[in-house]
């Protein structure tokens, strides 16, 4: 069953740059079906054998598509997010990097309450293993089986997920949450997600400096989740004051610590790996039934 | 960014919210201008660096008369200020603003961000005006008071309301801490601000409401759509390799060990600080080179890292996902032939294109240390960079302050 997109989702890709093509390519590659893109103007040409559309809306009218990934330019992604969730899309998952914070405060906000769920942005997507791979991640190092794993950073998923596969673990789905500082899915709705799939067995969560949402997380697991969580904090030498290349990774008036983290996190028996290289092992260590 | 205090306010009046009346100096004979052009009774004479705390460290002074004004802008113009925002090497003062001076009755604090966890803009106030709002947090949080505001909707007559009620300003003062919200409101959103901090916000004994101190700081994502912010940027308050590294579209943050780190992605940039650390070594920088890259921007990153004269051994930590490892390797390759480098570099290339990659490597004929999982390559860039005196010292310091019971634990 997995979270967020399986071998049914039917994809369209909004902004058909280098990087939309080439991702929107690996993605086809790993049989995911994208069925169109969207590029104003280019309307009823094809672009790679898709065919494009001027509109989100005339995509999906024509297509069926319930998912769309958005690698439009900063000064447009907002809009880009805006319009596929006035096209009634279930997911939208915004890859682009470096949105204004305050027109992401904005889309937010008009996003409540609409059908769409919106993960990113400045995320790499999310991977169904064996199904579904939408945004940038390196789905061959995925393998299907029992892990969700939901991370606020891109190639820190990746390492988890491989030594998660190196241990002959795999996983239900992997999401990357994304870096900034307003972001549409957060650590809870991912939890709370791989709490309802059946198909997930247990959990990681990678978290990093700053802002507070490893502590919501926290708080959400103790209450809410019946299923193991290992997690990693990234960031933990991090200086204060600077923000660590993601804009939502800053320790900033004293909060948003690693050591603050992980010490929620552990309260709310969380098994928090004490190295980047560990994350897998700890997690097989915290819920000895996954090595088979 | 961040913008001076004279730029600030500069933006501010523009906004319609009340400050002093100040001229900018480069001189101690403009400051001496400055201050007769003034017409006050008293002006102050205020270093102009990207950094809080300047009044206790000398940057701040008070003078009766222009010619003291010059004679203090003299003291100050040229001086290295050494706060606890500066670092160690402090900031050279190469401007000074001179500022009328008021008659003060209260200070209170007024802040507006972009509250996070609650996905709204927030102002922040408090009665303790004058003091870092991180102390007063900590110290007295009944006396901070935060209001939210819908983005969609903005600010809301009864937010000012609020705030001027908790500030105890009293009914007649509502009307001008609405002119005065009300434009810094529509400067934060209209320039797309990150943190705004007034501080202190004073009352004047003729009940005005005066922006006395003024720190902002705009999205860097947004500059974009400023040209009229994005030149209000000082190159001479950045950090030199910071800035290098800002124009190549390079997050680089400078730090004190000795291996040099090159890696894809904030996340596993951090991570890597980590993994060194935990296998004893220290890093030299956190460097994301970010999505999308190719061959120019890795071979700009690697001279970055170099230019540092600590460093003693390189790690370069793939994991492509966006980034494909072959143009990685490509830029690895074509950096170390046209610097020449003489250190140890260790590469671990994993994920798209990795394969590829690594027979580049292996085929370019260079002296690279191939790592495959992420612990043997901190350890063997451990090995290789040798120890790094500044984190001996450092284990020693971090040993003591735990034996110490006062410490508070921030590491």
């Amino acid at each position: 069953m997995a979270i967020l997109c399986d071998a049914k989702t039917r994809l369209i890709v909004q902004g058909l740059g280098k990087m939309g093509r080439f991702h929107a390519g690996l993605s086809r590659a790993y049989h995911t079906q994208v069925v169109g893109g969207v590029a104003p103007g280019k309307g009823g040409t094809e672009i790679d054998d898709m065919p494009v559309f001027d509109t989100v809306r005339e995509a999906v009218a024509a297509t069926g598509a319930d998912a769309s990934v958005v690698f439009v330019p900063p000064p447009g992604a907002a809009d880009a997010i805006l319009e596929a969730a006035d096209a009634g899309l279930d997911l939208v998952v915004c890859i682009t990097e470096g949105i204004p914070a305050l027109d992401m405060l904005r889309a937010k906000r008009s996003l409540l309450g609409a059908k769409t769920r919106l993960l990113g942005p400045n995320c790499p997507g999310v991977v169904t293993p064996g199904q579904c791979r939408i945004g940038i991640m390196p789905a061959q190092i995925t393998r299907p089986g029992p892990v969700g794993v939901v991370s606020r950073s891109g190639t820190l998923t990746y390492e988890a997920v491989d030594q998660l596969s190196r241990l002959g673990i795999g996983q239900s789905s992997c999401v990357g949450i994304g870096g900034d500082a307003i972001i549409g899915t957060n650590f809870v709705d991912a939890l709370a997600l791989f709490e309802a799939d059946p198909e997930t067995r247990a959990v990681i969560l990678i978290g990093e400096i700053g802002g507070s949402a490893e502590e919501t997380a926290a708080e959400f697991i103790q209450s809410h989740m019946t299923k193991p969580v290992a997690a990693f904090i990234a960031g933990q030498n991090a200086p204060p004051g600077k923000r660590m290349g993601h804009a939502g990774a800053i320790i900033a008036g004293g909060k948003g610590r690693a050591s603050d983290k992980i010490a929620a996190l552990e309260k709310a028996g969380v098994a928090v790996a004490p190295s980047p290289a560990e994350i897998a092992v700890t997690l097989a260590d915290h819920c000895p039934g996954l090595r088979s | 960014m961040n913008v001076h205090e004279y730029q600030a306010k500069e933006l501010l009046r523009a906004y319609g919210v009340p400050v002093p009346p100040g001229r900018l100096a480069t001189t101690p004979a403009e400051a001496e201008t400055a201050a007769r052009g003034l017409d006050a009774k008293v002006v102050v004479v205020k270093a102009q660096v990207h950094a809080g705390g300047r009044g206790k460290a000398g940057g701040i002074k008070v003078a009766k008369s222009a010619g003291e004004a010059k004679r203090l802008a003299s003291e100050i113009l040229g001086m290295t200020l050494h706060t606890h925002q500066t670092g160690a090497d402090g900031k050279l003062v190469r401007k000074v603003w001179v500022e009328a001076g008021c008659e003060i009755e209260r200070e209170l604090y007024l802040g507006l961000v972009l509250d996070r966890a609650s996905e709204s803009l927030a102002i922040i106030a408090s009665t303790e005006g004058g003091m870092e709002i991180e102390e007063v947090a900590a110290r007295t949080p009944e006396k901070i008071v935060t209001v939210r505001i819908d983005p969609a909707v903005g600010l809301m007559p009864y937010h000012v309301r609020r705030v001027a009620f908790a500030l105890g300003l009293g009914a007649d003062a509502v009307a001008k801490l609405d002119v005065f919200l009300g434009g810094l409101y529509r400067l934060f959103v209209e320039k797309d601000g990150a943190l705004a901090e007034i501080n202190p916000l004073v009352v004047t004994k003729a009940g005005d409401l005066l922006a006395l101190d003024c720190k902002l700081n705009f999205d860097d994502n947004a500059l974009f759509r400023h040209p009229d912010i994005r030149d209000l940027r000082d190159a001479d308050e950045e950090d030199p390799r910071e800035r290098e590294a800002n124009e190549l579209d390079l997050a680089y943050v400078g730090l004190d060990g000795n291996i040099g780190c090159l890696v894809n992605g904030a996340g596993l940039a951090m991570a890597t600080l980590d993994m060194l650390q935990v296998a004893g070594g220290a890093p030299a920088n956190f460097l994301d080179v970010g999505g999308g890259t190719d061959q120019d921007r890795v071979a700009a990153a690697f001279k970055l890292i170099l230019a540092d004269p600590q460093v003693r051994a390189i790690l370069v930590n793939i994991f492509g996902g966006i980034v494909r490892c072959d143009l990685v390797a490509e830029g690895v390759i074509a950096a170390a032939r046209e610097i020449g480098v003489q250190i140890p570099i260790v590469v671990r290339l994993q994920g798209t294109n990795a394969a590829e990659g690594r027979a580049l490597l292996e085929s370019s004929g260079l002296r690279l240390i191939p790592a495959d999982t992420f612990r043997e390559a901190a350890e063997k860039a451990v090995a290789a960079a040798g120890p790094n005196p500044k984190t001996q010292a450092k284990t020693q310091a971090k040993t003591t302050s735990a034996m110490n019971p006062k410490s508070n634990g921030r590491g």
